[in-house]
């Protein structure tokens, strides 16, 4: 199902082979953090909060140390004093303090499900019942967990000492607001002068959550001698030794973390939470591995969901369909601690199109619940649902379809991103086209109450550090090692780049994920980098590796190496002739053939999209169904097409869920109602259609074979989308997410539609 | 401490003998005590279909069996699927069809897939979708799972 697909052939790139260690997954070999075992094991649970806010008065231990089967017990005075350290780095000092007390909380609980204190045990159900007979008596504060009202005067303060950004006129005061960001281009007041249409809405949505299935787990051994070895969950092995050498104060030369196959992150493992209690409670046991593995609640209450947010947006349009000004305020729910993604949110909200004079606000605000993580584009579907539903409202209004209007006001090469950047070659216009033309779109629906929507969406994606080494073996196989968890494949798609490179089968590539003593460093697996960027660094090695071999080879031919060419998987100078294997062969005998490269890009290939959705509203019970959904999406070049497709159709179930049901539930002092798969209701087998992804291939300048990230962009347009369709289908514009039916339904009474007999 | 218990199962067609704890789970017992770490922990609360496995071919969430329960019974996991030295159809086509990506719903996916495929050869999408909607799955929206269970029942049906 591909569009505008590139010009130039590849010999591997662009095909959708099986990734051999796939066959270990569908047999159940393959082993995650869940599966690590070792001998004489012990295992790790935590006490946590049951008060979303809270100061601890004290926390006693003695019964849960006593308790038979128990090894060691661990609090917040367990971890190193950082009062040194953070005076000596300063104002990120504090992001350390934060750090550490999310781990651990020290003087006070900030959420319902904050960990206290963990307990190492013969069993786990031995370590959960010393997790019981820790007592704490704590001094119940009054939590907020609304955004709007901790910004309030007279709101519960989280942090004494929080200064918001904002406070630059020195203002003093205790505040919620951590920081405010501004993006600001031309005159808004002008450019609404200058609109004939002007439409404006506050939008609210719940916090939700990435949804992995497998759990948070980490299985630590803290040798007598110091080393640390860590088994985990993670998209970051080399994010996770530094922040577990940050929170304990040892050196990162002396963790060793193992990254596993990971169930399901999306975002949601990056940041260490069991890693540094397992390590403690190894140490204090005795130097005794320690697995710990979150139960479902926990990983629902006390790790990382993303903002809840209320934003206002206004835009303006002239009759000629062209967008003439537009502001947003952006309120995000930071939880406990501050760094929500509403700058990122900020920048990304109207980049798709071109409009002269905009004013936008962002707010970081901190409530009592858990400390936000990123999640696939993180804050950017819950911004541009505001944006797209004004868009659809904008183009009715002013009479035009939805996608011809969106490509009167898109982007193109050469205009300025909100961020100032200059957008190189893009495929915003070729999304809309594709939508255009798609059957989907001029499909006639047939039943009352049926409606199609339309929304588009941009994400930057990201660069970062990678590194990848390889070795050449005397048959002409190379092993290729790069620290870049797999989270989904692309252990297979640097393979293909580095098989494209050579010249080589991809038959010859072993790509493996080893751990952070064994190779070099790579930042995590998030932004939709890992294909894109250690793909990059894998080029690269793929030239050295070349390089290497024609130079050796001159030496050996008695020629210049500039004389040595290399085409088809053949070397050859003059009439001199070797192929790769012949050449491996050979070269094993010698100096054995290794090579690396490393890459940190800042110039990244964003992405766009335009999604199609047809859904089925029933006025009765508000349930929306959804009929039929159609993902376009640039993909710059899809190295392995398959795999892209199922970035595209798992993002888009995300942002299905996302818009029609998922939320966090709070009873009124904090309490988190629903921390399981029933009632966080994420999407199943028969919620969701054929979603049909359609590639579009605009090659990114900025790859050398025109890759763009893919994984993140098309969790951005289905809540708008959504909503248009549902706005189509019964003619009432949400502005809440989820728009789940209960919520429909009252718009629907709201305008005037009976309620059931 | 609990007393522990004497169980006697078949497990994958082998005969097994284990003590447990009574409150231990069939999962719990699977994965710690017996080594069979393809049957996968998530939920651990009967909410997501991770654990599927087969109770005197029903399939069941190992989570919400106590170990204790399966005296005298035949459990099949996911390493009892494959037959000797090769892939069932179904672990075949998940793989031709990018049904996984990473893969920990993928065992309690197939043993699912296996039991509605064992009553039901021809099913329609709705069916399959309906027979499934016990198994999570959050990264790959479900199409090629659906496509991949829809291909090997035609395989199985032309096979007989």
């Amino acid at each position: 199902m591909q569009s505008n697909s590139s010009q130039s052939s590849f010999r591997v790139i662009g095909s959708s082979p099986v990734r051999p260690g796939d066959a270990d997954k569908v047999s159940g070999q393959a082993l995650y953090g869940i599966d690590v075992t070792l001998p004489d094991m012990l295992f790790g649970a935590v006490l946590r909060s049951p008060h979303a806010h809270a100061r601890i008065l004290s926390i006693d231990t003695r019964q849960a140390e006593a308790l038979p089967g128990v090894k060691a017990v661990i609090t917040a005075a367990d971890l190193p004093d950082l009062t040194e350290k953070i005076a000596s780095v300063g104002k990120w000092g504090r992001y350390l303090q934060y750090q550490n007390d999310n781990i651990l909380a020290c003087d006070k609980v900030l959420y319902y499900g904050h960990a206290l204190a963990a307990v190492a045990a013969t069993n786990e159900h031995i370590a959960s019942e010393a997790v019981e007979l820790i007592q704490v008596t704590y001094e119940v504060l009054q939590p907020v967990l609304d955004v709007e009202q901790a910004m309030q005067e007279g709101a519960p303060i989280l942090h004494a000492d929080l200064r918001s950004g904002a406070n630059k006129s020195g203002n003093q005061a205790q505040t919620n607001l951590a920081s405010h960001v501004q993006l600001t281009r031309g005159d808004v007041e002008k450019g609404f002068a200058l609109a004939s249409v002007i439409v404006e809405r506050e939008f609210h949505s719940a916090t939700v959550h990435q949804g992995y299935l497998e759990p948070q787990n980490a299985t630590a051994l803290f040798s007598a001698s110091g080393q640390l070895t860590i088994w985990c969950s993670t998209q970051g092995s080399f994010s996770v030794r530094g922040q577990v050498a940050e929170i304990l104060q040892i050196q990162p030369v002396h963790i060793r973390v193992i990254p596993m196959e990971v169930g399901g992150a999306f975002g949601g493992k990056n940041r260490v939470y069991l890693e540094p209690l397992a390590a403690l409670l190894s140490r204090k046991s005795g130097h005794k591995p320690v697995k710990m593995v979150m139960s479902h609640s926990e990983v629902l209450s006390a790790t990382g969901p993303t903002s809840a947010s209320a934003i206002r947006v206004k835009m303006g349009a002239d009759s000629a369909g062209r967008i003439t000004a537009a502001t947003a305020r952006l309120v995000y729910a930071a939880g406990a601690f501050p760094d929500s993604p509403v700058g990122t949110a900020a920048g990304v909200l109207f980049a798709p199109y071109r409009i002269e004079n905009f004013l936008v606000d962002g707010y970081d605000v901190v409530v009592n619940k858990p400390w936000t993580a990123s999640y696939r584009a993180p804050g950017v579907s819950n911004a541009v649902f505001t944006c797209e539903v004004l868009i659809d409202e904008l183009s009715e209004k002013l009479g035009f379809d939805p996608l011809e209007f969106r490509m009167l006001n898109g982007v193109h090469e050469g205009d300025q991103r909100p961020d100032g950047q200059e957008y190189q070659r893009i495929g915003f216009l070729e999304t809309l086209e594709a939508a255009r033309k798609h059957p989907h779109y001029t499909t006639p629906l047939s039943a009352p109450h049926q409606g199609r929507g339309v929304a588009s969406g941009f994400w930057s994606n990201g660069g970062g550090r990678s590194s990848a080494s390889a070795s050449l073996n005397s048959d002409g196989s190379v092993n290729l090692v790069t620290g870049s968890v797999d989270l989904t494949g692309t252990r297979l798609t640097l393979a293909m780049q580095l098989a494209e490179t050579l010249g080589i089968p991809i038959e010859d590539i072993k790509a493996s994920v080893t751990d952070t003593d064994s190779t070099g460093f790579a930042d995590g697996s998030w932004g939709s980098r890992t294909t894109f960027a250690t793909g990059q660094a894998v080029y690269k090695l793929g030239q050295n590796l070349l390089h290497l071999l024609g130079e050796r080879l001159a030496e050996i031919w008695q020629v210049p190496t500039e004389q040595v060419g290399y085409a088809d998987g053949v070397f050859s100078a003059g009439e001199q002739k070797l192929t790769f294997k012949e050449l491996a062969a050979i070269l094993s005998e010698n100096v054995p053939v290794v090579a690396s490269a490393a890459v940190n890009p800042t110039d990244v290939g964003p992405s766009f999209a335009t999604h199609i959705v047809d859904v089925e509203v029933d006025p009765e019970t508000g349930q929306t169904r959804l009929l039929r959904y159609t993902a376009v999406q640039d993909v710059g070049k899809a190295i392995h097409p398959a795999y892209v497709e199922g970035q595209i159709q798992g993002a888009v179930t995300q942002g299905i869920g996302w818009a029609l049901n998922e939320e966090y539930i709070y009873a009124e002092g904090g309490r988190l109602l629903n921390p399981s798969f029933l009632d966080y209701r994420i999407p199943t087998c028969p919620d969701v259609p054929f979603i049909e992804p359609v590639i579009v291939e605009v090659p990114s300048p900025s790859h050398p074979y025109g890759v763009r990230g893919v994984g993140e962009m098309s969790i951005v347009p289905p809540p708008g989308a959504i909503a248009n369709a549902i706005y189509a289908a019964v003619g009432v514009r949400m502005e809440v997410l989820p728009m789940s039916p209960g919520r429909i339904l009252e718009a629907l009474w709201a305008k005037g539609l009976p309620k059931s007999p | 401490m609990p007393n522990k218990v004497l169980v006697h199962a078949l497990i994958n067609k082998n005969p097994v003998e284990f003590s447990c704890e009574p409150r231990q789970s069939l999962l719990e017992v699977l994965r710690d005590e017996l080594g069979l770490t393809g049957t996968k922990l998530a939920c651990n609360s009967g909410n997501c279909g991770a654990c599927t496995v087969l109770l005197d071919s029903l399939p069941v969430n190992a989570c919400l069996v106590l170990a204790v329960e399966i005296e005298g019974k035949a459990v099949t996991t996911i390493e009892g699927i494959s037959p000797a030295g090769g892939l069932h159809i179904l672990q075949q086509k998940f793989l031709e069809h990018t049904a996984l990506q990473c893969g920990i719903c993928t065992p309690g996916f197939i043993v699912s897939s296996v039991a509605l495929l064992d009553r039901y050869p021809d099913p329609s999408e709705e069916q399959i979708r309906h027979w499934l909607a016990g198994n999570l799955c959050r990264c790959t929206g479900y199409v090629n799972i659906v496509r991949a269970v829809q291909d090997a029942a035609t395989r199985l049906r032309e096979n007989y």
